[in-house]
């Protein structure tokens, strides 16, 4: 029976033939995943079940980045827990304060995600892997706990959508522009329990960076996973990063897609998300009148790798932000923020007037780096603009790429950079 | 069978305001129930009481996988929650941690303070104030067993 991609990596780890849309598997776990704000939930719940020892000391990611280093003395009781979870179950993968980044960014960095692997992540970007050509999804603690005891999940198998993507992007439009706008397209549960499955010619222009970014928010529209196909930049990516064999799946010729879209990747321009869904885009040419910001920040699991901060610092070079505009640049993970440093950018960021932190989550979600007040708001290279998101419910968060960011800081409103 | 009183939410009631992030540095639930909602309607944890039921629209909890939100929800007092559809992750989350969740077609026709009735087995959701009846999607038999052993972590040990 035809496959889509995920279908096949599912009937890979089920032990199955093969796997149809709607059909409850068990499939082995390539990895699981969990931050210091779900693992202690997870951790808890391990426990109190009884489960003494975790599958696999190697399986098993712990990663400290969301109110690290941490914000208050819960946050850090939560981390201390984590920490010694992690000493007794030896688990290796644990990545604490100097080690850590951003999960999404970190784990593919650290060669623990590769193509045709099957991870589930506490966390519901964990969708992020699909880049890789690995079936990656979000699930909630208490999935984690039993991933870690048993290393495996239950997954419906999901039916897709295939996104045909052509042509290639034009300067100043990246990966970021084309999430938002096929979330804008379909809306906020437009793929709701389903694959997103990217291909076509267009797919190989696209830098990995860029990949990851469409990935990451796959989860924006409801999808269980976004994927794409396994070319030479996947290859080349992870070359070096593991010493596991990547597996390459391929979806069927024939296989069954609930749905085809299309996306010509030449035709697209700079897109932000207003308030308070992803899917409430707008072509930043077709904004209107002046949208003002109190605070940009360019960082986290969506636009926080080095392709993204080489992009920033591109528009910043040189140039001062606005008057009364905070500049929050957060990179992904420690080995970014160091070459950050060594390129110069780190550089550029500060004499620009803005701010350079070590890698977390922190302001994505209103945790700290950048919580704002009644009234305030901000553009954002985050991934989620619901009420209350970075701060108080009556801010706001516009949701844009890296080159938008920066180029809005400098001018104090929403707008694309200068040519 | 249970009898309780309808809280009625509209579409894509995402994990932030069900418990805003600000609250995440504790996993006690009384902690993170005192403050269910509190980014939709500030007043839910005065009015909600116990064995009520959220009904909502389409898309009931997308966003993050904090499974705090359904935790929030449930020692909130909350006995079920409708809605024309779930996020993947909360849908799982629920059942997952015994809050019991029913997709149903018609809940619009549920307004704020109708007086429910469910069947779990059935499926069957009575509307006692407006005396009318609606049909929920059954579960499979494997997710059932989840719900019927109290939870993932007994269903598995």
């Amino acid at each position: 029976m035809a496959m889509t991609m995920t279908q096949k990596i599912l009937a890979a780890h089920a032990g199955l033939e093969s796997v149809r849309a709607g059909q409850l598997i068990s499939a082995k776990l390539d990895l699981v995943l969990g931050n210091d704000v779900t693992a202690p939930v997870a951790i808890q719940e391990f426990q109190k079940f009884g489960f003494d020892k975790v599958f696999d000391t190697e399986k098993i990611a712990l990663v400290m980045d969301h109110f690290t280093p941490n914000k208050d003395i819960k946050s850090a009781g939560n981390c201390k827990k984590v920490r010694a979870f992690a000493g007794e179950q030896k688990i290796k993968n644990f990545f604490d304060v100097g080690a850590m980044g951003i999960e999404h960014a970190l784990l593919p960095e650290q060669g623990l995600v590769i193509p045709g692997d099957c991870a589930i992540g506490a966390d519901s970007h964990t969708c992020t892997y699909g880049a890789l050509g690995a079936f990656s999804t979000g699930v909630g603690s208490t999935d984690m706990a039993a991933g870690m005891a048993g290393g495996v999940a239950w997954f419906k198998v999901p039916s897709a959508i295939k996104v045909v993507l052509k042509g290639e992007l034009p300067k100043n439009v990246s990966g970021k522009d084309v999430i938002l706008y096929l979330i804008g397209k379909i809306g906020v549960d437009g793929a709701l329990y389903r694959s997103l499955e990217f291909c076509g010619e267009g797919v190989a222009a696209l830098s990995m960076d860029d990949r990851f970014a469409i990935a990451n928010m796959a989860i924006e529209c409801g999808a269980k996973n976004g994927i794409f196909p396994v070319d030479d930049k996947t290859l080349e990516y992870v070359n070096g990063r593991t010493e596991r064999q990547p597996v390459v799946f391929e979806a069927d010729n024939d296989a069954e897609y609930d749905e085809t879209i299309e996306i010509d990747l030449s035709s697209l321009r700079p897109i932000v998300a207003l308030p308070h869904l992803p899917s409430n885009t707008k072509f930043v040419d077709e904004l209107g009148e002046k949208i003002y910001i109190d605070q940009c920040v360019i960082g986290s699991c969506t636009n926080g790798r080095m392709e993204d901060m080489r992009r920033a610092a591109a528009v910043l070079k040189g140039k001062k932000i606005a008057s009364g505009v905070r500049l929050i640049v957060i990179p992904a993970t420690q080995k970014i923020y160091l070459d950050c440093i060594r390129e110069g950018l780190a550089e550029i960021f500060v004499e620009a007037g803005g701010v350079f932190s070590t890698p977390t989550c922190g302001p994505c979600l209103g945790g700290h780096m950048g919580v704002l007040a009644a009234g305030e708001r901000a553009v954002s290279t985050t991934n989620r603009n619901f009420v209350g998101r970075m701060g108080d419910p009556t801010s706001e968060v516009i949701l844009a790429s890296p080159d938008v960011a920066a180029a809005s800081a400098i001018k104090g409103y929403i707008t694309v950079p200068e040519e | 069978m249970s009898k309780s009183k309808a809280y009625v939410f509209g579409d894509n009631v995402d994990t932030d305001v069900i418990i805003p992030a600000r609250y995440l540095n504790s996993f006690d639930e009384k902690e993170l129930a005192a403050h269910c909602m509190e980014d939709i309607d500030a007043d839910f944890v005065n009015k909600v009481e116990t064995g009520d039921i959220i009904v909502a629209g389409y898309n009931f909890g997308c966003g993050s996988s904090r499974e705090h939100a359904p935790i929030a929800i449930k020692a909130s007092g909350v006995s079920a929650v409708i809605a024309k559809s779930f996020a993947r992750i909360f849908y799982r989350n629920a059942l997952n941690i015994g809050l019991p969740i029913l997709e149903c077609a018609e809940c619009d026709r549920i307004s704020q303070g109708d007086e429910l009735e469910i069947d779990f087995g059935s499926g069957v959701i009575k509307n006692l104030s407006k005396n009318e009846s609606y049909q929920t999607e059954p579960f499979p038999p494997f997710i059932k067993n989840i719900i019927e052993k109290g939870g993932l972590l007994k269903s598995i040990r």
